[in-house]
């Protein structure tokens, strides 16, 4: 185990050293921001770079998610020619900080005062062992819900603030001949949708001990039952045709007036954004009822890549370039997430990022800030995905709520 | 004196060159493909997670696999995939063979239009009969767009029927190429055989079911392996055409390995899974290869 940790460290530092000194003053950067939006967002830092004279090396790796991105990087590290910098999430990072490949950046971070504007929620997953090794860009929220504001108001539905209100609003629409929730069937949305029910079933405490903490007694608990039950209910109320459709064209039916609801992520609101729809005059933003109070997130990250022990030039440039709050404000604006540190100011936002912005620096204040199990920020992936399976198949009618909870035991203990 | 010593370095060089040109490719076969299943053998009985690690941990991937219902479901859809796909196909593919051997008009035309969807990648197969099987989009609202309401075909969005929706696009992505092969057998029989059993009065459901596919037994045997292998090593039709859904309806053991071992950090269940799929081949194969090819020495 220790051999090959050491061994892949060596091996790493050894290749980049060689790889470095061929590559002087180029930072090369892998990343899946390759949508039009995206890729205009992080021109921002290419420029930034280019100023002070640091070339940039592009290295996109389509794919949502990054799961293709992890593939390309997983190759290049045992063949020991590590990128220089990573877009990454929550616990891929940690995990390869334990491999000894991330480098220490400590040092920028002091400087810049970064433990004193970034949550510490967030510093989890950017910190090691006591260390920054990586700089994080952004926080996107996933317990969002997105509305249509016109086919709330033919049905006198008010924004619902708790779960019961929120099925009176569902069964409203339904009985309206409206699809009450638009819903893309596939394993991480089913996902998503089922972090934002926990936190609002069992509160905090329940989604801690569950997705964090891994606790089978939580995991096992009649609250998690109910959980589930109001799964079945919000399968009960999204179209027959929902299985496999992406998050996009759910969220067009919510555009188009023919769903109320879309239980999204924040980045949702860049296809209301595109289709020239207003916050609070065409849609609606707001937290999913009963969970007013919380944040869960997931954060995009660069992680620096060991350079032979010492993080070269670049690498701070970058780094302290990433977290310049003209930057995090820029790229914010464009991404649809919320700025890294909460001292950037609002001025350029729209209202749902303003809102944002301050549930973000309520929650991390008042220690609501949790990171998002369907999107990696709660447990490790392996945990992760095993979760999704119980989560979707009970979705799709493969088994009750009460299998469901002995499922979600014994996968999370067979994936731990 | 030259000569005998010039013959010597040529019969040398004869009998070196054929083993000297075959070595590279058989170290690289060695290396690569069996290196590489023992490495993953190996792998399955280590604590693998996010890359390859060494230690040793015994069963316990093989203890958890089989804890799986996802690897249940995986290994049950495999079973009804595998034996709906290579029974159908075979039957498709010999009818259609057997039509074809009629002597019919135009035979020059027809054949490439069965025979061309092998030619497409499963990518494009999977991605085409989503559309057409989604009934958002496709065939359902096609249908309810000319007036027949009542007409239902959601199969792609139903978990019980979701993996045959994959059987059919795989049996009409390689029928075609099926009947070429039976087609083939057919015209290699020799027709002295043919003409004998018509004058001795035979049927023509005689003349086939007794004497000429039973002759087809080569290609039987063809069609058997490229079936098979087809069918156990199916991930990218899976993957375009339901994405393994709805929820985890139609993963095979191909998307299940894929995703264990390269995106959810479990290298070590991803291994053990790739052997028992490695044993499972082996043990219908083996068995079948050595009782098909032994008859002919």
């Amino acid at each position: 185990m220790k051999n090959r940790k050491t061994g892949i460290a060596g091996l790493i530092a050894a290749t980049s050293l060689a790889a470095g000194a061929a590559t002087a003053a180029d930072v090369e950067v892998l990343h899946w921001w390759t949508s039009g939006g995206e890729a205009a967002a992080l021109n921002v830092l290419k420029q930034d770079l280019e100023s002070q004279g640091i070339g940039w090396l592009d290295m996109p790796v389509a794919g949502g998610g990054g799961e293709q991105a992890m593939t390309v990087l997983r190759a290049r590290v045992t063949a020991g020619n590590a990128p220089t910098a990573v877009q990454m999430l929550g616990f891929d990072i940690l995990d390869w900080a334990k491999q000894g490949a991330l480098a220490d950046l400590n040092e920028i971070a002091a400087q810049e005062g970064w433990d004193a504007v970034v949550p510490g929620a967030l510093q989890a997953f950017a910190k090691h062992d006591g260390k920054w090794i990586s700089a994080p860009v952004n926080v996107h929220s996933t317990n969002w819900v997105w509305a249509n504001k016109a086919v709330l108001d033919a049905n006198g539905i008010a924004v619902p603030q708790t779960w019961e209100e929120f099925m009176a609003a569902v069964n409203a629409l339904a009985a309206a001949g409206v699809t009450p929730i638009a819903h893309g069937g596939q394993a991480w949305q089913e996902a998503t949708v089922f972090d934002a029910v926990v936190m609002s079933t069992g509160g905090p405490d329940l989604y801690k001990a569950a997705f964090i903490d891994l606790d089978e007694e939580a995991l096992g608990s009649d609250a998690m039952q109910e959980a589930f039950d109001r799964m079945a209910f919000i399968r009960a109320n999204v179209d027959e045709n929902f299985s496999g459709r992406d998050w996009n064209l759910a969220t067009a039916m919510v555009i188009n007036g023919e769903a109320g609801f879309q239980m999204m992520g924040d980045w949702a609101k860049g296809e209301f954004l595109n289709a020239g729809k207003m916050p609070g005059t065409d849609f609606l933003c707001f937290r999913f009822p009963g969970t007013q109070d919380q944040v869960t997130f997931n954060a995009d990250q660069f992680a620096m890549f060991d350079q032979g022990g010492t993080v070269s030039k670049e690498q701070a440039a970058l780094a302290s370039a990433i977290l310049s709050p003209s930057f995090q404000s820029a790229f914010n604006v464009v991404k649809g997430s919320v700025p890294a540190r909460t001292d950037v100011s609002d001025a350029d936002f729209d209202d749902c990022g303003k809102q944002g912005m301050k549930d973000l620096a309520a929650a991390a204040s008042s220690g609501n800030l949790f990171g998002s199990m369907a999107h990696g920020h709660a447990s490790p992936a392996s945990v992760r995905n095993a979760i999704y399976d119980v989560v979707t198949a009970h979705f799709n009618g493969e088994f009750d709520s009460a299998t469901a909870v002995q499922e979600l035991v014994d996968a999370v203990s067979i994936a731990k | 004196m030259a000569m005998p010593v010039e013959g010597d370095f040529r019969t040398r060089l004869q009998v070196w060159l054929p083993k000297l040109v075959l070595s590279p490719s058989l170290a690289m076969a060695l290396v690569f493909v069996y290196g590489f299943i023992l490495f993953t053998f190996y792998l399955s009985f280590s604590d693998s997670r996010i890359l390859p690690s060494f230690g040793w941990v015994g069963l316990e991937n093989y203890l958890k696999l089989f804890r799986l219902r996802h690897w249940e479901t995986a290994v049950t859809n495999m079973g009804v995939f595998a034996l709906l796909y290579m029974v159908i196909c075979t039957a498709v593919g010999l009818a259609l063979a057997i039509f074809f051997d009629q002597k019919i008009r135009g035979e020059g035309v027809l054949r490439p239009i069965y025979l061309y969807p092998m030619a497409l990648s499963f990518i494009v197969t999977g991605t085409a009969w989503k559309w057409m099987l989604d009934p958002g989009i496709g065939i359902e609202n096609t249908m309810h767009a000319l007036g027949w309401e009542s007409f239902a075909f959601d199969w792609i969005k139903n978990r019980e029927y979701a993996i045959y929706t994959v059987v059919l696009a795989a049996v009409w992505q390689t029928s075609g190429f099926v009947m070429a092969m039976f087609l083939a057998g057919l015209r290699g029989i020799d027709n002295e055989i043919l003409k004998a059993a018509q004058i001795d009065g035979a049927s023509n459901w005689n003349l086939y079911w007794r004497i000429i596919i039973p002759q087809l037994r080569p290609a039987f045997l063809s069609a058997f392996v490229i079936l098979a292998h087809l069918a156990i090593k199916t991930y990218d039709l899976v993957i375009a055409l339901t994405g393994g859904g709805p929820g985890r309806a139609t993963e095979l053991p191909a998307t299940f390995m894929y995703s264990y071992t390269f995106t959810r950090n479990q290298m070590g269940i991803g291994a053990a899974s790739a052997t028992i799929m490695l044993m499972t081949i082996a043990a219908i194969m083996v068995p079948y290869l050595y009782s098909e090819l032994r008859d002919r020495r």
